[in-house]
């Protein structure tokens, strides 16, 4: 094999059928055949099918979506093998559930379908993590809890991601929460100044070095009562 | 011990009777009155199990922005690596929610920096679909050309850094020269370098100018010198060849479960590109290829990158062929706004113009999640609309991100400085991950 030349290359051609077409309507598109396949198979845990311009919605029991991924992911008639994305939405309705979203790629077969999980209001928003069929999820969980402050049970690291482990006003893309933040700048600016700016490496990452012995007393004794350093 | 950073004393191998540190002989009496290179174990006996933290960044060249890596080192090889973003985060989305979709338009710009024209063609095409509207064929050509003059334009910043980081400098120059022109480009059509805002819902926010498809034309003739002068000196230089191949390898399973995409995805061997699988703006009707590696090491992606340069200005050439002549925004006043003139000066016009400013195009109840090959990969916009003019949710599916996630995977196993190659083969820009 010649090291300097890519081997092949990828679909070329026009013929083929255009898995998107231009023009949809708005609700009267023709499902997915995955969603009738789910309803099949997994009956009354799949509570609702929805077409909106196109792209077909599945909205299932919380409990099972675990299930459902797997048999997704798994299923040689299913095969969606590509996690897209996992995020959540939340109505400016508060009556209205919280809504997580897992996008789903099947490149096989060229297909997407979208799964939604209602989380009610009022309870704790938890689901099941589907870190252990996708390892794309890792990130992009971490960032919904790190947004919306779902718990994804099951996933072995979920901390903050894109706000520090100290951040102490919540879950910014909540609509409780005011666009310029909770505390005020003059809050904000405080707290900024009081953090403690060596304390950048998380318990994890002082373990590595056995530096823990080696750190100041006082870090050290705060360390011990559990406060939580990293970034 | 410095307060700041936390290291681990190296110990020597010991002080001699003065107190000064000990000589350790690298060659020794083999016993047959030769020298014999000493065992490196038996140098350095007192550091074998010893791990160094080390930390690079969040300021430094080689980490393409603010990202910030804490590697667990055993002595060069790398034991684990723990990523930390979220220096660059502004809250995009949230942003969004208080914004009308034109008005969110100059934030894609800002967030994806290197191909911010090619934002704005992902995020009205995803607010098109929202809105369902039909973009007329013009605009569609036009939406092509931008894409692709953006995907040659992040390519080439991606080519010239990476070769930086690798110890070549003159490829980055002549990189950046050509990157020079299409940004020359882009201020003629649109008046902006590098924040372009050039999409409105429903066209653009202006057609070309007379003569601007000759520069195109010209530099889609002369770029492909260019490339080749960048092949000649790269593709088999053996250092370029020493220090990326092997590096980084993605199995196909590995990549598709990592969720990794674009070239990261391709290189690895699974051919998958949103143009040819989930085709927008007409790309199926253009004739082009999706290169496709074997390997899935730095040395393959940046061979499928480099052919994205050539099949992109291929595309271009197709592009600048078929321009159609017409409108290039669609033709409803309740989404696009009425000439000047016509505001100025009929009254119907300027109930328009005031309602659309004021008030905004609203979509119908419903969402869309649009997905484009942007140069990093797969870039979706996922938009939530309850009727009115500003988006429930917005989110961006950045490819970056969850390309960067896979960096400890890659990374494990490897040398410190190579650490540097596969960081620079993803093509992060944290603008992306953090938003």
């Amino acid at each position: 094999m010649n090291r300097f030349e890519i081997l092949r290359t990828g679909r070329a051609g026009s013929n083929e059928q255009v898995a998107t077409p231009g023009a949809v309507s708005h609700r009267d598109a023709p499902p997915n055949p995955s969603a009738a396949a789910l309803s099949d198979k997994f009956g009354s845990a799949i509570q609702r099918r929805e077409v909106i311009w196109g792209e077909t919605i599945v909205y299932v029991d919380p409990a099972k979506v675990h299930d459902i991924i797997r048999w997704l992911h798994d299923d040689p008639s299913q095969q969606y093998d590509f996690l897209s994305d996992v995020t959540a939405v939340e109505y400016r309705d508060a009556e209205v559930p919280i809504e997580v979203v897992w996008h789903l790629r099947s490149l096989p077969y060229r297909r997407f379908l979208r799964v939604k999980v209602q989380l009610p209001k009022g309870q704790p928003l938890e689901v099941a993590s589907v870190y252990d069929i996708y390892r794309a999820a890792d990130w992009l969980e971490r960032e919904c809890y790190d947004m919306f402050g779902i718990r994804f049970r099951g996933h072995p690291d979920l901390r903050r991601i894109l706000m520090w482990e100290q951040y102490k006003e919540g879950f910014p893309l909540r609509k409780d929460f005011p666009l310029r933040g909770r505390f005020s700048r003059s809050e904000q600016l405080r707290q900024s100044l009081a953090q403690n700016p060596e304390a950048r490496y998380s318990m994890e990452e002082l373990s590595i070095a056995d530096a823990y012995a080696e750190l100041p007393e006082d870090m050290r004794k705060r360390l011990s009562l559990g406060e939580r350093t990293g970034e | 011990m410095s307060k700041r950073t936390v290291e681990v004393e190296l110990s020597t191998t010991g002080l001699d009777a003065h107190g000064r540190p000990q000589r350790v002989p690298i060659l020794t009496d083999d016993g047959g009155g030769g020298l014999a290179l000493q065992a490196p174990a038996a140098l350095e006996p007192e550091l074998e199990g010893e791990h160094m933290l080390i930390n690079i960044g969040p300021q430094h060249p080689a980490t393409h922005g603010v990202l910030r890596l804490v590697l667990e080192l055993d002595g060069e090889t790398v034991v684990r690596c723990i990523p930390h973003i979220g220096y660059l985060h502004c809250g995009f989305e949230k942003i969004g929610e208080y914004r009308q979709y034109n008005q969110i338009i100059p934030w894609t710009d800002r967030e994806d920096y290197l191909n911010s024209i090619g934002n704005n063609v992902a995020f009205a095409l995803g607010a098109e679909r929202l809105f369902g509207i039909e973009i007329t064929e013009r605009c569609k050509v036009l939406r092509v050309i931008a894409s692709e003059l953006s995907r040659i334009m992040s390519h080439l910043v991606w080519l010239g850094t990476f070769c930086i980081d690798i110890g070549a400098f003159t490829p980055f120059l002549w990189a950046f020269q050509r990157r020079e022109e299409i940004y020359r480009l882009l201020e003629k059509w649109v008046g902006a370098r590098l924040t372009t805002s050039a999409t409105r819902v429903g066209g653009m926010a202006a057609d070309i100018p007379s003569g601007w498809m000759d520069g195109l034309r010209q530099f889609v003739r002369t770029f492909p010198q260019t490339l080749e002068e960048i092949d000649r000196v790269l593709t088999k230089n053996a250092i370029w060849v020493g220090r990326t191949v092997g590096l980084g390898v993605m199995t196909p399973d590995e990549a598709i479960n990592w969720g990794l995409s674009g070239p990261m995805l391709r290189a690895s061997g699974v051919d998958y590109d949103v143009r040819k699988d989930f085709p927008y703006l007409d790309y199926e009707t253009y004739d082009f290829e999706v290169p496709v590696g074997t390997n899935g090491d730095v040395y393959d992606r940046y061979l499928v990158r480099f052919e994205e340069l050539r099949q992109s200005t291929r595309i271009l050439a197709q592009a600048a062929d078929r321009l159609p002549d017409g409108p290039v925004n669609i033709d409803d006043p309740r989404i696009i706004l009425p000439p000047k003139s016509k505001a100025t000066s009929e009254m119907e016009s300027m109930i328009h113009h005031f309602k659309v400013v004021m008030e905004g195009p609203r979509p119908p109840i419903g969402e869309s999640y649009f997905a484009v090959e942007s140069p990093k990969g797969e870039k979706g916009y996922y938009m939530v609309s309850d009727g009115t003019a500003k988006p429930v949710r917005w989110r961006i599916r950045p490819p970056s991100f969850v390309n960067l996630a896979a960096i400890p995977k890659m990374v494990e196993g490897h040398l410190l400085s190579d650490v540097i190659a596969i960081n620079a083969s993803i093509d992060i820009v944290m603008g992306e991950i953090d938003r």
